[in-house]
């Protein structure tokens, strides 16, 4: 694998995080003579209460760096300081709470839960996929996938609601809602562990079911594609089982661009999850960036909206450094 | 010919069967306003909290909407704003696509650039930057641009892989040579072999829209008058309508968006199907 | 002459559209003996790929076997279940296929190849005897050991050709059919893979088909030609015999064509198009562009007769001419 390559896509990485947090500081500006931030933290100051010395430090410190007085690059550079050093401030509604720290305690709840749904989606929906693509596969696959396929185009969070109903609800089987039980400390007993994966349970099997659909789709495009080649061909007149051809042949190759669209579709992955977490009330990025909108705390909202960005960065180079070790072309270029 | 028109259409029933769901859809709006009040969908039209009856079909939401109004026309505006978007994501993306495509070179670079940035940094993300700072300004129209502005990548890619591959082919070599200029090229030789991609690109640029501003919406990022499904999906979440048990408003809303994304499924698969013949069953 | 190592009777395939069927190969009839080479000559679309295709069972849908006999060495390979075809396939009958650009698995080393193709016949060689076959079967080619360790995008075209040559030659197999090897290489690499590949086949003494239309390789590369048209095999015959004299009209149109270093004169075409594979109209499938058709050759199709020995044609005009 190239040096070159490397450099590339982490170049690319550090355009997409640059491209994004500029965006998140210059679209709000948009909006015509308008602050929302320094109206927020008025509303503040003025019902400040207790802490009011400190909201009027914290007034003064943000007109300082973001005031309407100061030049817009300047403002700019100050902000992409803060960016750089992941300080996000003090979140509006939690005060004295930073946003830093409340985004720190989401994260795992969230990359779990995203990791874990997005494996198992992606990797049971392209083996039905690949199964449906391939012409020996018994009729009965079909059938027993049509339900999954119809389902792939469904969002997330909609599988999420009607999930919610029938399991949790109706059936009573699994809990309504939240990470785990309410109230208890987060430990490693295996009393807590059970706790969080049967909280975990339905937000995943929503992002699992909706996923298998949309990777066994685009994996059947492939493999329909992948069998069409000459090598494919070639290896059933070398008489060679149809299980070989299935996986060395055909599935080994048809996973490349499948995992291509893996690293394109990570951002809206991580969209639909944050809005699963919404309905189950999970405690990852999706709650507190739905009671950041809610709240109109718009210092957490731009926090979490940086984190997503990195995050799908962060996947999205991950991918694409794993990406030459699948395919030997890459890895092995002819000069 | 027509013979082989209904084999077709048996081999292939899905894009038949997504246009009748569209077809219905469209009944539906278009003959619903004679026999139900759409002003009823607003708040304060009756009791709150009523179970469905004779007099109230869907019931009423907590603010007092009737709920059979709010359906027809939630599911209108949610429609128009996914069919806005879609479509200006598609000619912005066709365009721009096939400027890439056709002109390479740096053009192409920026472009694709451009495009890999932004399929990349999440759609979601931007939006609720967006939404979030112009909550009060919201209403369908701007929904729609909003969600727009980033529906343009996918078709944008597509076609610039369609024209790439196309533009070495032999005819359009002909063309050239035949003296045709680059614009009846485009318009005479290419845009044809383009159609069924433009139109599966559609059919993606809509549901993506729908799925984008629906997504907004739930998270209270939707136009705060306009009982969207989306808007009222979020209505349910905050006035905790599932744990009350009440199915009327919860459902309704949910089944529609079923519906039109199994439509929109329905009709993409049977494009596809149309488009690559090798995924065609043979008898 | 040897005994028949390859009888193929009347097989007939069709593909099945919304239309109708299409005769792609119609009761195509022919020998071929021990160490024998054929040549199968034809426009495009005149049903030589599609034969070769069916002698494999490898005819996909919608496209259908719908009768014929394919006799190797005693066994009718239509007669055999999947699971007994594909152990024929490489080991009885191998192909080495067209222009291989794109005919091995982009993610596999090519001794991964080898080993694919020998252990799904035959799994008591052990990973050192298999390097080993690998390294003598790479050599046999003309190619150095250490292409093994390579993939296949690391090749040239005549080099990735020649490892196809290599394997289709691994199990020892009694008929190697060549479906225009050399058709997208250039002529030096084009005579060296021909070299590789007679010198290979006598030395396995196995019958080779070599598909393809470049006459002139087959003038010099078979024993035997066989020409088709429009999924009819019309004219067998020893290949000089055939160049010198070609008895179907169609052969001779064709011969015709060919330009010749001696003579100067204008490029001569056949008038006229191939008829339509799905509503042939009835009698010879030659007889809209025959010179000299006549009465039966209207009405019902020529079966294909050996006129004389060894030389068999499907027209009445030769039966029974002399020399």
């Amino acid at each position: 694998m190239s040096l070159q390559y490397v450099v590339r896509r982490v170049l690319l990485f550090l355009l997409i995080i640059w491209v994004g947090t500029s965006l998140i500081f210059f679209l709000p500006k948009l909006a015509p003579n308008r602050d929302p931030v320094a109206q927020r933290l008025g509303m503040l100051a003025a019902t400040g209460g207790v802490n009011s010395d400190e909201i009027d430090a914290m007034v003064e410190a943000y007109r300082a760096k973001f005031g309407l007085d100061l030049p817009v690059w300047r403002q700019y550079l100050n902000y992409m300081g803060d960016m750089l050093r992941f300080d996000f401030n003090y979140s509006l509604a939690m005060y004295p709470a930073t946003v830093i720290e409340i985004i720190g305690r989401a994260v795992p709840w969230s990359v779990g839960l995203l990791a874990v749904s997005t494996f198992f989606a992606f990797l049971l929906g392209s083996l039905l996929g690949g199964l449906l693509g391939w012409p020996r596969t018994p009729r009965i696959v079909h059938y027993i996938s049509t339900p999954f396929l119809m389902m792939s185009s469904v969002p997330y969070y909609l599988l999420g609601l009607i999930v919610m109903y029938i399991f949790a609800f109706k059936l009573k089987w699994l809990p309504l809602g939240g990470g785990s039980q309410y109230g208890t400390m987060p430990s490693l007993s295996w009393t807590f562990i059970i706790d969080v994966v049967q909280h975990a349970i339905l937000p995943a099997l929503s992002m699992v079911i909706a996923g298998i659909g949309f990777w066994a789709l685009s994996m059947r495009g492939m493999m329909v594609t992948t069998l069409g080649e000459d090598y494919v061909m070639l290896a059933e007149a070398r008489g060679l089982s149809p299980r070989r051809i299935f996986f060395r042949y055909a599935m080994r190759n048809a996973i490349l661009p499948q995992t291509t669209g893996l690293a394109l579709s990570a951002g809206t992955i991580l969209s639909g999850s944050l809005l699963v977490e919404v309905i189950f009330r999970y405690p990852g990025m999706g709650s507190v960036l739905y009671r950041a909108i809610t709240s109109f705390d718009f210092f957490m909202i731009y926090g979490v909206v940086f984190f997503v960005v990195l995050t799908v960065g962060l996947a999205t180079l991950m991918l694409d450094l794993i990406y030459p070790f699948l395919d030997p072309r890459i890895r092995y270029s002819r000069q | 010919m027509s013979s082989q028109f209904w084999s077709y259409i048996r081999r292939n029933p899905l894009l038949l069967v997504g246009v009748s769901l569209f077809v219905l859809l469209f009944l539906f709006w278009a003959i619903g306003p004679t026999f139900i009040d759409v002003t009823k969908a607003r708040p304060i039209s009756a009791m709150a909290d009523l179970a469905p009856s004779a007099e109230y079909p869907l019931g009423t939401d907590s603010v007092g909407r009737q709920l059979l109004p709010n359906l027809l026309a939630g599911s209108l505006y949610t429609f128009e704003i996914g069919l806005a978007a879609g479509t200006i994501g598609l000619l912005v993306g066709t365009i721009l696509g096939f400027v890439a495509g056709y002109f390479g070179g740096t053009v192409d670079s920026i472009i694709s650039t451009a495009a890999d940035v932004a399929l990349t940094i999440p759609a979601l993300a931007v939006l609720v930057v967006i939404a979030a700072v112009i909550k009060e300004g919201l209403n369908v129209r701007s929904m729609a641009l909003i969600v727009a502005m980033l529906a343009w990548m996918r078709p944008a890619r597509t076609i610039r892989a369609q024209v790439l591959s196309m533009r070495e082919r032999p005819y359009v070599e002909i063309a050239r040579l035949s003296g045709m200029n680059d614009f009846q090229i485009i318009v005479q030789e290419l845009l044809p072999n383009l159609l069924p991609y433009l139109a599966a690109s559609y059919v993606g640029a809509v549901a993506a829209a729908l799925l984008a501003a629906i997504g907004l919406e739930a998270m209270g990022l939707g136009p705060q008058n306009d009982p969207t499904l989306g808007m009222t999906i979020f209505w349910c979440n905050y006035y905790g309508a599932l744990l009350r048990g009440m199915w009327w408003w919860w459902a309704p809303p949910i089944a529609a968006i079923l519906y039109v994304f199994m439509g929109l499924f329905a009709i993409s698969s049977g494009l596809d199907e149309l488009s690559n013949p090798r995924l065609r069953r043979a008898r | 002459m040897s005994a028949a190592v390859l009888q193929v009777r009347n097989l007939c395939v069709h593909y099945d559209t919304d239309a109708g069927p299409i005769k792609a190969a119609e009761n195509v009839t022919f020998d071929l003996a021990k160490g024998e080479r054929l040549g199968l000559v034809g426009e495009s679309g005149s049903g030589k790929s599609t034969t070769v295709l069916a002698l494999l069972r490898m005819v996909t849908s919608p496209g259908r076997i719908r009768s014929g006999q394919v006799v190797v060495d005693g066994t009718d390979l239509m007669q055999l279940s999947p699971e007994q075809m594909r152990r024929m396939r490489g080991s009885a009958v191998s192909l080495i296929p067209q222009a291989a650009m794109n005919s091995l698995n982009p993610v596999m080393r090519i001794r991964d190849h080898f080993y694919d193709t020998i252990r799904a016949h035959d799994r008591s060689m052990d990973r050192r005897q298999l390097a080993e076959h690998s390294a003598q079967l790479v050599e046999s080619v003309g190619l150095r050991p250490n292409v093994l360790g390579m993939y296949p995008h690391e090749l040239s075209g005549g080099m990735k050709q020649r490892v196809c040559i290599a394997m289709g030659i691994c199990l020892q197999p009694k008929v190697i059919i060549a479906d225009e090897p050399t058709s997208a290489l250039d002529v030096v690499v084009q005579r060296q893979v021909m070299e590789t590949l007679g010198r290979i086949q006598r030395e396995l003494d196995a019958a080779i088909i070599l598909v393809g239309h470049d006459m002139g390789l087959m003038a010099q590369f078979v024993d035997k030609l066989g020409i088709m048209y429009a999924g009819r095999l019309v004219e067998v015959g020893p290949v000089a015999d055939v160049f010198r004299e070609p008895l179907h009209p169609y052969t001779r149109l064709l011969i015709n064509t060919l330009p010749s270093l001696d003579v100067k004169a204008v490029f001569k075409g056949i008038p006229g198009t191939t008829p339509s594979l799905l509503n042939a109209p009835p009698g010879c499938a030659f007889h809209q562009r025959c010179p000299d058709a006549s009465g039966s050759c209207y009405e019902s199709d020529h079966v294909l007769t050996e006129v004389l020995p060894g030389r068999w044609v499907a027209c009445p005009c030769y039966a029974g001419a002399a020399a």
